[in-house]
């Protein structure tokens, strides 16, 4: 099983926490739910092997998963 | 002229059994004289069984209701003996397509593959479905079998007993006792019996409404399902359209949750609502109007001793898959062979129970279907409506996102994987046809392979020999030989055989695969039979 990367892993830490809230910038609160949802599917799809998948909604959610994380 | 729906097809006659001093008993009673209901009495009396249905009406099927029917049901019926009539009236069609807003996002085509004799589905009114049934019970009669149809007979009270089941039964002329030897309960989706009996239904209800109508009208739009989310003429709900055969078309407008029902039913409320749909210069005449919600739910068991529950009464799914009679007629294809080998004594008792197994499996699996389908329509959470848009906003710009666009995964046969009835396999054979799996059609010399399935154990010996005849302890297996070199296409070859270079398939009465191996060995075939009959 492919193994979820939880180390460091960007280049810019900072560069990209910053990107990522840009989107975010003076949007109503729906509207960047909205955009989190579809970047949630487009990652997901990126990633596409569903045990990667699963190792992450496990750290994301640890309550759902005791014996995943 | 009367339509089918207002004529009663199986007036209430009195019965001799009504004057009886003592309840007369019957080996099988069935009822509901629904579609699983009447499927049920078909096989079993095609098969020599006596058998009596009962129903509270006279008439088929009232209101908008089961439109599409899959490949797999009909050729249940050909086994039946009735296919034609449903294929010859029906509409098939292959192509669906999802709108979202005013644009096409998404289409399906059902069928990938030739080389079966049925379509992958056919439309047609239930009512029409509940007639064609009814006819062919009428022509068994007429050919001396014992099947009996009794209208306006209520069920109002069951006692299951180990030895037998005692009904009381109400008719226009008072009430009367009748005993079973076993029950095939198919009283629908409130079944009156499972209430009787004191049994559960549980699952999950959808906190939506839906606005079905049938109407009549000469437009031309393709042969093809269309399902719209948001779209101009539906703000933030769903539509669905669909033909049916003699110019009906079906017509699903969901309206959300909290609304009145009896507003949204009056004609002139649901007129406007159609035209804005279909254009203002569309001329129809409404057939049917009614609302629904929508449930998914299973017993927790099919089978309870000498009751035995199919269809609706068993399991209910939202119509979105098309698996509701769809997988009902799977419950009586899968129930009465082995009903059929208890009865005669020649299989033990708990055979039956693996009716439970099988099917409680193919309702898991409808039931997990048709909700992750009703849960992308209706989504039961602020958060999964924003997981559901964004499916749909992304559908329109990117690939990845289309096959995630849930309007309904239609119905495929079951496989019944890991039951206790399944013998040996070759992976050298392909999966689809591996044991638990029904029978895939192919082209062979001279007709289908599918037509020459069912009604008994059945021997293929494809590239291969086996004996003509065999017999295990009464329970007879007919041989069926094929060289592929001769059928009229490599479908045989290459559904059946894969990478091996023979094989012999052990085929169960519902034209499932018991077990396969590459060459005959009698001891083999002896012992997959018995673990098939559940003697092992
Ligand atoms: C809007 C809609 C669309 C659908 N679309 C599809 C589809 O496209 N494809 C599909 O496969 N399925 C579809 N279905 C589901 C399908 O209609 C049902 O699965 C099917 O009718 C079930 O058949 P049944 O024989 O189990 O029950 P029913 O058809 O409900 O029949 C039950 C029978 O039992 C009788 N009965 C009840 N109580 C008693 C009693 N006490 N005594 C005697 N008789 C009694 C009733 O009179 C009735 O005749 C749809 C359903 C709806 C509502």
């Amino acid at each position: 099983m492919k193994k979820l990367t939880t180390t460091p892993n960007i280049v810019d830490p900072d560069g990209l926490y910053a990107e990522l809230l840009a989107l975010h910038d003076g949007r109503e609160e729906d509207e960047s739910h909205a955009i989190n949802a579809r970047l949630v599917l487009i990652l997901a799809n990126h990633i596409g092997d569903r045990d990667v998948l699963r190792q992450a909604y496990a750290l994301a959610a640890p309550e759902l998963a005791p014996n995943n994380a | 002229m009367k339509k089918i729906f207002e004529v009663p097809l199986y007036p209430y006659v009195k019965s001799e059994d009504q004057n009886a001093a003592t309840p007369a008993r019957h080996p099988v009673i069935v009822v509901g004289a629904g579609p699983i209901g009447l499927a049920a009495a078909i096989d079993l009396a095609q098969q020599g069984v006596p058998v009596v249905v009962l129903d509270e009406n006279d008439r088929v099927s009232w209101g908008s209701r089961a439109v599409c029917y899959a490949k797999r049901p009909l050729e249940i019926l050909d086994r039946l003996g009735c296919g034609d009539p449903f294929v010859d009236k029906g509409v098939v069609w292959n192509t669906g397509k999802v709108f979202f807003d005013e644009r096409q996002v998404y289409r399906f085509d059902l069928l990938a593959e030739d080389g079966h004799k049925r379509p992958a589905f056919i439309n047609l009114q239930q009512y029409y479905f509940e007639e064609y049934l009814v006819n062919r019970v009428r022509e068994l009669q007429a050919e001396g079998k014992q099947i009996e149809l009794r209208g306006q007979n209520k069920v109002v009270s069951v006692d299951p007993g180990s030895g037998g089941v005692s009904l009381l039964v109400e008719t226009p002329d008072g009430p009367y006792q009748l005993r079973a030897d076993w029950l095939i309960t198919c009283d629908g989706a409130a079944s009156p019996i499972r209430n009787m009996m004191g049994l559960d239904f549980v699952g999950r209800v959808f906190e939506d409404n839906f606005l079905i109508t049938d109407v009549i009208m000469d437009a031309d739009f393709p042969t093809e399902r269309w399902f719209w989310f948001d779209p101009p003429f539906n703000r933030g709900q769903s539509a669905l359209l669909h033909k049916q055969p003699d110019s009906v078309w079906r017509i699903d407008l969901q309206l959300g949750w909290n609304i009145d029902k009896e507003e949204e039913k009056k004609t002139e409320n649901v007129i406007p609502r159609l035209k804005a749909m279909l254009g203002d210069d569309v001329k129809f005449e409404i057939e049917w109007v009614s609302i629904y919600t929508f449930q998914c739910c299973r017993m927790e068991k099919f089978r309870h001793g000498r009751v035995l529950f199919a269809g609706d009464a068993a399991h209910q799914v939202s119509p979105f898959g098309a698996r509701g009679a769809n997988s009902g007629l799977q419950d009586t294809d899968n129930l009465c062979w082995k009903l059929k080998l208890v009865i005669d004594g020649k299989a033990p008792d708990s055979l039956l129970d693996s009716y439970d197994v099988e099917r409680v499996h193919g309702a898991d699996e409808n039931i997990l279907n048709s909700s992750r389908a009703t849960d992308f329509i209706t989504p039961k959470s602020e958060i999964s409506r924003v997981f559901r848009d964004a499916v749909l906003d992304l559908s329109e710009k990117v690939e990845f996102a289309r096959p995630l666009v849930n309007s309904g995964r239609l119905s495929v046969p079951c496989v019944y994987d890991g039951s206790p009835l399944n013998g040996a396999d070759d992976t050298a054979m392909p999966s689809r046809t591996r044991p638990g799996a029904p029978a895939v059609d192919a082209p062979i010399e001279g007709g289908w392979l599918i037509d020459k399935l069912g009604g008994r154990f059945q021997l293929l010996a494809i590239d291969a020999q086996a004996p003509g005849e065999l017999d295990v302890g009464g329970v007879p297996i007919e041989t069926l030989t094929f060289d592929t070199r001769k059928t009229p296409s490599n479908a045989v070859r290459e559904r059946y055989l894969g990478e091996a270079p023979s094989a012999i398939y052990l085929m169960r009465p519902d034209q499932h695969v018991a077990a396969r191996w590459l060459t005959f060995d009698r001891d083999a075939v002896v012992s997959a039979l018995q673990a098939a009959i559940g003697r092992a």
